[in-house]
């Protein structure tokens, strides 16, 4: 069977009433963008569906676009035929076909949404059932565990068949719940954060600090890889690449050595909280991991998030770390995430960071540093912003070359 | 150079080409593996290269792999796919018209036991399709079809047989496109076709640099030990300069593509009617001009042997081939010719002639003058064997 459609249901949009139909809209965009490599596909978009009309496509691709869309429940390959009983019954068949071994049992499903049609679901079910029983010896009716449910839609536009449904990111149209700035380090953590909140609808710009010469181009490179992996699911992606040498080397000159990370992260959650304001952002995401390490206890993230008044988002808080990897493998950013550069927060790491840090000594270490408000405007100031796009990575300067 | 007519051999590299290269060379010397900013620089080159190739070809950027040129591409393709399903089969399906990287590694990997079906062509030099998919049996772990024949020109029904073995999962296709890229359309993604041979200076690109598609998730045994450089399927250090080059080079004939190759059809087609108005000229190329790629005529000018002819039209600044530039060493006639059915006398006395975008109606209908006054010279000269 060589599917000629593909029927694809929306999710949760569903359930919003009054934004429906922008999310809809939305959705129905963001597949037209994926679907931009396979020029001769059409999409008809109907109510909490579309349909996609193939035209020669492979399946296989479009298929593998769609499961970068977020907001798509589900989708199927279906054949479409005409009201006429035998082509039902002969696409019933061909979708019957396609296993490899047969099937031993089955059930048929119909659905019949055109009320004039003129035999009712249960009577459908027993003509199309029959006629594959027939031609198909070795297999039998089971309604309560088929092995495969045939499902023929009646509709005024033409009759769908299908048995096979995949499953759908789900989740929100991209940045339709508005924008934020996720603290993007490199490791495994952030990026899955990211996406678990691009896939909830946020817009993400990303916050990475570096820390050269301690830390190296690659490492830089590292995130911005990161990012373009992130691409995938989304038109672009905003970096903000923030020069943090200066304020790191001073920190640990002047602050108490188990405190130092404490200190840092205060200082990039403010750095970043002004980048979001200039970005007109509404929270910070973080891959923080409840307990994971020193600056993720809750004493740590209590002592740290004092700092901003953005709410702050941790998808990853409650999370397993087998769960945080089982995602980035599965998202495709877990090979770049382990690529074993240092990064901002794996230097100057202190022998026994502070997981219960005393805010009144960190506040009083603060209150001394009178440099650190010219060095966050100087590194704010120094940020590098840059833009990711899936498609391609010029060279800007070394693009003459191809 | 009007007078070069053996563009099928090589062609002239694209002096935009050249001047990357240079730069490439003289300024990007890091070695991508290296840690410091100029490997990682070198390492954006040839990540940059691969994605302005897989864009020309309309494949995913990480099915490309570099290799040393067109041969290298053809045995790894191979030798890797039977020695990693040795397991599953040890049967092949090629045709009798392949380019030697192919028939020899072929013959080599007989010698290692596996068994290799050969399909003859028809008198035009095209195999059919259906003849390839009888020959696939159960244990058949690869099918691999030229393209374009180098020496006749003739397309090959590689889409219709990459299209039918998508239904048999097990077999792998291998297509050697080096004669037909750039000339004829050619969607490796699109026709189930799961490696694909290129080379470099087939295409105005550098010498020495040739790829090998290969599809996502097909394995394959290395032909070499070594680094991990190309997904670890051809280590040795990434020759980055002739890299970018490749880039260029494939970009700049795939824009120009749609445009050059209706030209070349018309060039083509008025030497062909220049050469037939020569008594006893006989066309080895497809009779029908569709099936055929645009850049290559081959004829036979019977009585005078091949080298011969070579050399009198060499002596009128006219530049063609006696056969595959890979097997014109060789004093015997034509495999390919003798595999369609030319008899002895006309395959020994064939020329090709491969034409360029750059040739104009006027270069070709002095080229057919010069090679009828020489055949008539040699005729009457006593060159006639």
């Amino acid at each position: 069977m060589t599917p000629q459609f593909i029927l694809v249901r929306f999710g949760e949009v569903t359930l919003k009433g009054r934004n429906r139909t922008k999310f809809e809209q939305q959705l129905i965009r963001d597949m037209k963008r994926k679907l931009a490599p396979f020029p001769n596909t059409e999409i008809e978009h109907t109510f909490g569906r579309a349909l996609i009309a193939l035209n020669g496509e492979q399946y296989d691709s479009v298929a593998a676009a769609l499961k970068r869309v977020f907001g798509i429940y589900s989708f199927s390959p279906v054949l479409r035929t005409s009201q006429e009983l035998d082509s039902i019954r002969e696409a019933a068949l061909a979708v019957m076909q396609q296993y490899d071994p047969e099937p031993k049992t089955f059930k048929v499903s119909a659905r019949r949404a055109d009320k004039s049609y003129p035999h009712d679901s249960q009577k459908m079910n027993h003509l199309v059932g029959g006629y594959v029983l027939k031609n198909m010896p070795g297999l039998k009716v089971n309604v309560r565990e088929p092995e495969v449910q045939l499902w023929v839609e009646i509709r005024p536009e033409g009759v769908f068949v299908y048995a096979q449904i995949e499953q759908g990111l789900k989740g929100f149209p991209a940045g339709s719940s508005g924008k934020s700035m996720l603290m993007l380090s490199g490791g495994i953590d952030s990026p899955v954060a990211g996406w678990l909140a691009m896939k909830r609808g946020l817009k993400v710009e990303a916050v990475h600090f570096y820390s050269y010469p301690y830390t190296s181009e690659r490492a830089k490179q590292k995130v911005i890889d990161l990012a373009r992996t992130l691409t995938q699911y989304v038109d672009d992606i905003t970096i903000h690449l923030v020069p943090f040498t200066d304020i790191q080397v001073r920190l640990k000159q002047e602050s108490n050595e188990n405190l130092l990370i404490t200190l840092m992260r205060r200082v990039m959650f403010r750095i970043t909280e002004k980048l979001a304001h200039a970005r007109d952002a509404k929270a910070i995401i973080t891959g923080e991991n409840l307990g994971q390490v020193a600056s993720q206890t809750l004493s740590s993230l209590y002592a740290i998030e004092q700092v901003t008044t953005l709410p702050i988002l941790r998808p990853l808080i409650m999370m397993e770390k087998e769960e945080i990897i089982r995602i980035s493998e599965q998202i495709g950013t877990y090979e770049t995430s382990i690529l074993p550069y240092e990064d901002c927060c794996t230097v100057f790491v202190p022998k026994s960071p502070s997981t219960n840090p005393n805010m009144k000594i960190i506040r009083q270490l603060e209150r001394s540093m009178d440099w650190l408000e010219d060095y966050m405007d100087q590194a704010v100031e120094s940020t590098e912003r840059l833009t990711i796009r899936s498609e391609e990575q010029k060279l800007e300067e070394l693009e003459h070359l191809f | 150079m009007k007078g070069y007519f053996d563009h099928s051999a090589t062609t002239p590299p694209y002096p935009e080409v050249v001047k990357a290269i240079g730069e490439v060379m003289l300024q990007h010397i890091g070695n991508p593996s290296s840690l410091h900013r100029l490997g990682m620089q070198a390492e954006q080159l040839v990540t940059r290269s691969r994605q302005v190739i897989g864009q020309s070809l309309g494949v995913p950027e990480a099915s490309i792999l570099f290799t040393s040129g067109g041969t290298e591409s053809n045995n790894l393709a191979l030798k890797g796919i039977s020695r990693s399903l040795r397991d599953r089969g040890r049967h092949l399906v090629t045709t009798a018209i392949e380019h030697a990287s192919v028939y020899e590694a072929c013959r080599q990997l007989e010698q290692e036991g596996y068994e290799v079906t050969y399909i003859q062509p028809d008198k035009n030099g095209i195999v059919s399709a259906d003849a390839v998919m009888a020959a696939v049996r159960d244990d058949t772990i690869l099918v691999s079809v030229m393209h374009v024949n180098n020496e006749t020109g003739a397309i090959q029904p590689v889409e219709q047989i990459g299209k039918q073995l998508q239904a048999l999962p097990k077999t792998a296709f291998h297509v050697d496109a080096v004669q037909g890229i750039g000339k004829v359309p050619f969607y490796p993604h699109k026709w189930g076709v799961d490696m694909a041979t290129l080379s470099a200076h087939k295409l105005r690109g550098p010498k020495g640099i040739g790829l090998l598609y290969v599809r996502e998730g097909l394995v394959l045994q290395p032909l070499m030990g070594g680094g991990a450089q190309e997904n670890g399927l051809r280590p040795g250090t990434e020759n980055v300069p002739l890299i970018v080059g490749t880039a260029k080079a494939i970009r700049l004939n795939m824009e120009s593509m749609s445009g050059t190759v209706r030209h070349m059809q018309e060039v083509k087609e008025e030497l062909i009617r220049e050469l037939l108005h020569i008594p006893s000229c006989v066309l080895n190329s497809p009779e029908s001009l569709e099936s055929g790629a645009p850049h290559i005529v081959n004829v036979s000018f019977p009585g005078v042997k091949s080298e011969v002819m070579l050399h009198a039209l060499e002596q009128e600044g006219y530049y063609v081939s006696t056969q595959s530039a890979c097997s014109s060493r060789d004093a015997k006639a034509s495999r390919i010719l003798k595999a369609m059915g030319v008899n002895e006398q006309l395959a020994s006395s064939a020329i090709r002639i491969s034409l360029s975008p750059e040739h104009t109606l006027e270069d070709v209908r002095a080229l057919a003058h010069s090679c009828g006054t020489i055949y008539e010279g040699l005729q009457t000269g006593g060159a006639i064997r």
